[in-house]
Formats: C-alpha cells, structure tokens, sequence
C-alpha cells in the first residue's frame, strides 16, 4: 500500500537580493548613495515527497538552504518559483487550518515568555489553538511525563537550564497535536544528557502520535537515530533522497578497519594497506575500499601484527563532511 | 472570548513583572502636567479662550487620555522582524495584529493603579483642576478615548509594517510623533490655534486622538461633527492600510535571523 504523502515540495525556489557594502567611509558612502545588490539562489529547484509517518533528515551545511526551505514549507516565505503543498494546504496561503496543522521549532529561538513559567505560554496556545480546558491538562500532563518535565512548568522561563527550556519549547510546539513537525535543530547547544532525552522524545511522539517529522541538524547522532531516510542540500540544490545506508554506499565507497596492533607502527608502515586516518600508539584507522575489502583485510591480517581487527562503517560526520567538500563530483 | 480573556490574563502576568518599569513610563507621561503648570500661569495673565482652571482641567485630561492611548507597537514590531521573532507569531493561528492589541490593553490594566496615584497628587497640587464631571459628555469622553486608542494604535500598526520593506519603522514613526505631538492638542488645546491652521489640524487624525476626548471629559464645548466623521474617515483609511501592507509585506518577508 503506498502511503499518502504529507509534504510535497515542487521545483520550490528561493532567491534573496542582499545588499552589498564595502568596507571604509568610501564604500558606506557609495553604499548609502548607489546601494547594489547580489541575487542570493538560497534554494534552486528542490522537489521531495514526505509519506504520512516518516521521519526525514535533511542534512547540509551552514547557509546550504535548510532553513529557507524549512520556512517555505512552514508559509514563513513564499517562494520565487515551485510548489509546495502540505497537510493539504499550500503553506504560504497561511489558512488557520494550516497553522494548527504544524509546528516549527527552532533550536535557536524561542517562543516561551522568558519572564513568566512556561505554563503561561502553554495556556496561551491552548486558547490560540483552541484546545479544550479537560483536553489541555491531559495533553500537558502527557507530553511533560514524556518530556521528564513534571514540576518545571511553573518555574519563570529564565530559571530552567537549557535542556528544561527546549524541552519545554517543545511542549509548547506540540500542545495542538500537530501532524506535521518540522524540527530545526532541536538539540543545538544541548549536553549529550538532554541532546539524547529530545531525541528519544522525539521518536517516541512520532511513534505514539504518527507525526511526519523532518529534521535539520549538525548532530549525526541525531539523524543517525531518528532518520531512515535522509535529504542532503548543498549550495540550495538537493543532492541525495534516498535511505540513510545508502547515502554512505554512495558517498561513501569504502569503510573503516580499526586495528589493535602488538606494537607501535609509523604512518608510512601503514600506508601501504588503506588511507591511515589516524594512528597512535598501538592503535590505528584505515579507510579501505568496499570492493576488494575481504582481500585487503586478509593483506592486513597477514602482513601487519595485528592483535584485534575490526570493520566498521566510516563516522557519518566525515562521510557528510566529503559530500560538503566536493560537490562537484557528487553531483556529477 | 476565551481567546481574548486568556491572552489578557498572560499579558496582565508579564505586565506585572514589570511594576517599577510602569510606573516610571506612567511619570513619563506627565508632560502635560508640566505644560498645565506653563498655561495655567500663563492665562492668569494672559488673554486666552480658556481660564487658568480649564486648562488645569484640559491638561490633566490630557494627561489622562495620553496614559489610555499610549502605544508602542512600532517598535516591538520593529524588533520582532529584524531578531525574527515575527516567525513564531506568523506560526500562530492568530494575527499578531490582536497578540499586541492584547499586551496594549492588559498594560492599561497594570498602569491603572499608578495613574490614579499621580491623578490624586496631581489634585493635591492643583486644586483649582478639580471639578464636577457632566456625566453624558464625561461616557462620551471615555468613549472617544476608546476609539483614540484603537485609532492610535492602527496608525502605529500600519507604520509598523513598513518594518517589512525598510527594517526602521521607528524613523518614520518618529515623524509622525511630531505632528501628534503639535496637531493633537498636546502641547496646547487646539482652541489657542490660529483659525486656519485649527481648520488644517481638524482634517488630520491627530487631533481626535488626544483633544476631542480630552476637551469632552473637561466638560468643554466642543462640536463632535464632523469631526467624528472625520475620525472614522481615518479610521477606515488606516484599516485599508494595515490590511494592504500586511498582505505585501507577508511575501516580502525574509525571515532573517531566524
């Protein structure tokens, strides 16, 4: 059975004028007399379905065009060019049905009244939103349980830590039961404590609720856990759509042999046997091709003092951090 | 309803954070009381349309209708746009146009307190201010300072969107501040306005937003048409305008900063 798709973006487009100025008294003058503009292309021609349900990483680095798309498809922007629809509603109209349909959340912004206890903010949404009073508590007390955050909701804004603070903008995001959850890198700053409670949060709401949830963030860790499925932007153009496996088979042709050696040997006595991505003391990572890989390891067990050997998958952040670098030849 | 008494209730909290700050913009709107001082002198020895304890009323009204209809909106919109803050309002099934009409009217509320206070002083130090009210002019006082507000507060609102295409609102704000300041009766009742420029003020908004309801609560004479008319002319001008600039400025809307 194919599953409905929720978020359907379009050839969606986004170009930004941006004011140019040159240092020095002479360029602010030039600047405030005869201001120029550069076209930005923040997003070119990017088009992806989201199933009802899925969970979708969308990967790329800063200024890669995350978060503009992000705000088209959350009708903050409206586009140069595309389509976009979803829950059933073209984002940029706005309709009210629209906005209790989704949600937003920023790591890096926040909607909670720092001065007043989150549940100021939280009654606020109910009425804005419409939740019934029985309804509000029940949905409060469920989603704080979930959050770990019982017995945080009346202390000002001001006096949580962090971690209490996203989550609590989290509750916020959710107490109208959204379907569509767009998360914008919901664990920036986070010790691993709370980065690890948000992500576990999040897998669970999407299990109990059904949401479609796509999210954005510098954590792999995060999408590593959350997201079968990844989108990988770069210089606002959508370079990869597909599983999270196959992201690494495509960008990543080779994988990690971790060596523990009977004793210590140079970069040089390695070089011979994969690309030496770290050697020290008795220990060392290779990166081997995939094909060929029962060969090389059998190359390795014979010609190095090898007292424990092991084949990984390479860190996600250094096959990304590959795709970033080169994207001419990824593209291609 | 619910809505609406929920966002007072929120905005009443986070207005009461604030107690010392309130009560500090409350003196700041004391202007009046000074220029009471300046005409009450002033007509003791002058020859003025109004005597020394008109304008002890007039001022202290003045006062009052000032403290009723302050707005700020410009630069809180202001600031949501340039931080990106306006998102998370964007996000909301509710426009941002009522989210600040709310925190306006429930720091009315927090204000109410401290400019009885001021008022009671103010009486102490003029007792020549004191009078009986006329009860229909004083409703139809309160009344016009209700829709000074609202009209007040529309103007502002459709300035603030320009935050949408020049990021500085609060300039063009500021120049409207000044002909408020000289046209609404603030400085001086428009009755010591020389005959022409009197006639021009009326046909602006400014003077419906401090001295018509000003002069109605002091119990002065005044003619409610066609000012009122005019008022209202203004008042659907302003209305067109926010609703226009609103719609423009949602597809000009970059987001920056968030």
């Amino acid at each position: 059975m194919r599953l409905e798709a929720v978020v359907l973006a379009q050839d969606l487009t986004k170009h930004f004028r941006v004011a140019l100025k040159e240092e020095s008294l002479l360029g602010t003058l030039r600047h405030f007399l005869f201001r120029q503009y550069r076209l930005v292309r923040a997003v070119e021609g990017v088009s992806f379905a989201i199933r009802r349900g899925e969970v979708v990483g969308f990967l790329g680095p800063n200024g890669a065009g995350k978060t503009t798309t992000l705000k088209m498809l959350t009708g903050l922007l409206h586009p140069t060019r595309g389509e976009a629809l979803v829950a059933g509603h073209v984002p940029w109209r706005r309709e009210r049905a629209f906005l209790r349909k989704i949600t937003l959340v920023m790591g890096n912004k926040q909607q909670l009244i720092w001065d007043l206890p989150a549940m100021d903010t939280l009654r606020l949404n109910a009425a804005i939103y419409e939740v019934p009073e029985g309804e509000f508590r029940k949905r409060v007390g469920e989603l704080a349980e979930m959050l770990g955050l019982e017995g945080r909701l009346h202390q000002p804004v001001r006096k949580l830590s962090l971690g209490e603070r996203m989550k609590a903008e989290l509750l916020a995001a959710l107490l109208h039961r959204p379907e569509v959850l767009f998360l914008d890198e919901p664990t920036l700053g986070l010790d691993v404590n709370a980065q690890v409670a948000v992500r576990e949060f999040v897998r669970a709401y999407n299990a109990r609720y059904g949401a479609t949830i796509l999210l954005t963030s510098h954590y792999m860790a995060d999408i590593a856990a959350l997201c079968e499925r990844v989108l990988v932007i770069h210089h606002g153009r959508l370079l990869y759509d597909g599983a999270l496996e196959g992201l690494l088979a495509r960008f990543a042709p080779y994988r990690e042999v971790r060596l523990v050696l009977a004793k210590p040997l140079s970069r040089e006595a390695l070089k011979a046997f994969g690309e030496v991505r770290e050697a020290e003391g008795r220990e060392a990572r290779l990166l081997v091709p995939r094909e060929g890989l029962t060969e090389r390891v059998a190359l390795i067990l014979k010609g190095l003092p090898v007292e424990d050997l092991e084949v990984k998958e390479p860190p996600l952040e250094e096959v990304i951090a590959r795709v970033f670098q080169s994207p001419k030849e990824v593209e291609g | 309803m619910r809505k609406a008494w929920a966002l007072l209730g929120v905005y009443l909290a986070y207005m009461l954070e604030y107690r010392a700050e309130l009560f500090l913009w409350a003196l700041a709107g004391a202007l009046p009381l000074i220029l009471l001082g300046v005409w009450t002198e002033a007509a003791r020895h002058g020859d003025f349309p109004l005597g020394p304890g008109e304008f002890a009323r007039y001022f202290l009204m003045v006062f009052l209708v000032r403290q009723a209809t302050v707005v700020w909106v410009v630069w809180e919109f202001e600031r949501d746009v340039v931080e990106g803050r306006l998102s998370f309002r964007l996000l909301r099934p509710l426009d941002p146009f009522f989210d600040h009409l709310a925190a306006h009217v429930a720091e009315r509320l927090a204000r109410l307190p401290f400019v009885v206070l001021l008022t009671l002083l103010f009486f102490l130090l003029f007792p020549e201010a004191r009078f009986q009210p006329e009860p229909l002019s004083f409703l139809l006082g309160l009344l016009l300072t209700a829709l000074a507000f609202l009209l007040r507060y529309l103007m502002q609102y459709a300035v603030a969107l320009l935050t949408f295409f020049s990021e500085r609102a609060t300039a063009v704000e500021e120049v409207f501040f000044l002909l408020y300041l000289f046209l609404s009766g603030t400085i001086a009742p428009l009755e010591v306005f020389p005959e022409p420029l009197r006639t021009l003020a009326l046909l602006t908004p400014f003077p419906y937003l401090v001295y018509l309801p000003a002069a109605l609560l002091a119990g002065q004479e005044v003619r409610l048409f066609p000012g009122l008319w005019v008022m209202l002319l203004w008042g659907v001008f302003f209305f067109l305008l926010w609703r226009l600039l609103w719609r423009l400025g949602l597809k000009h809307y970059a987001g920056h900063g968030a």
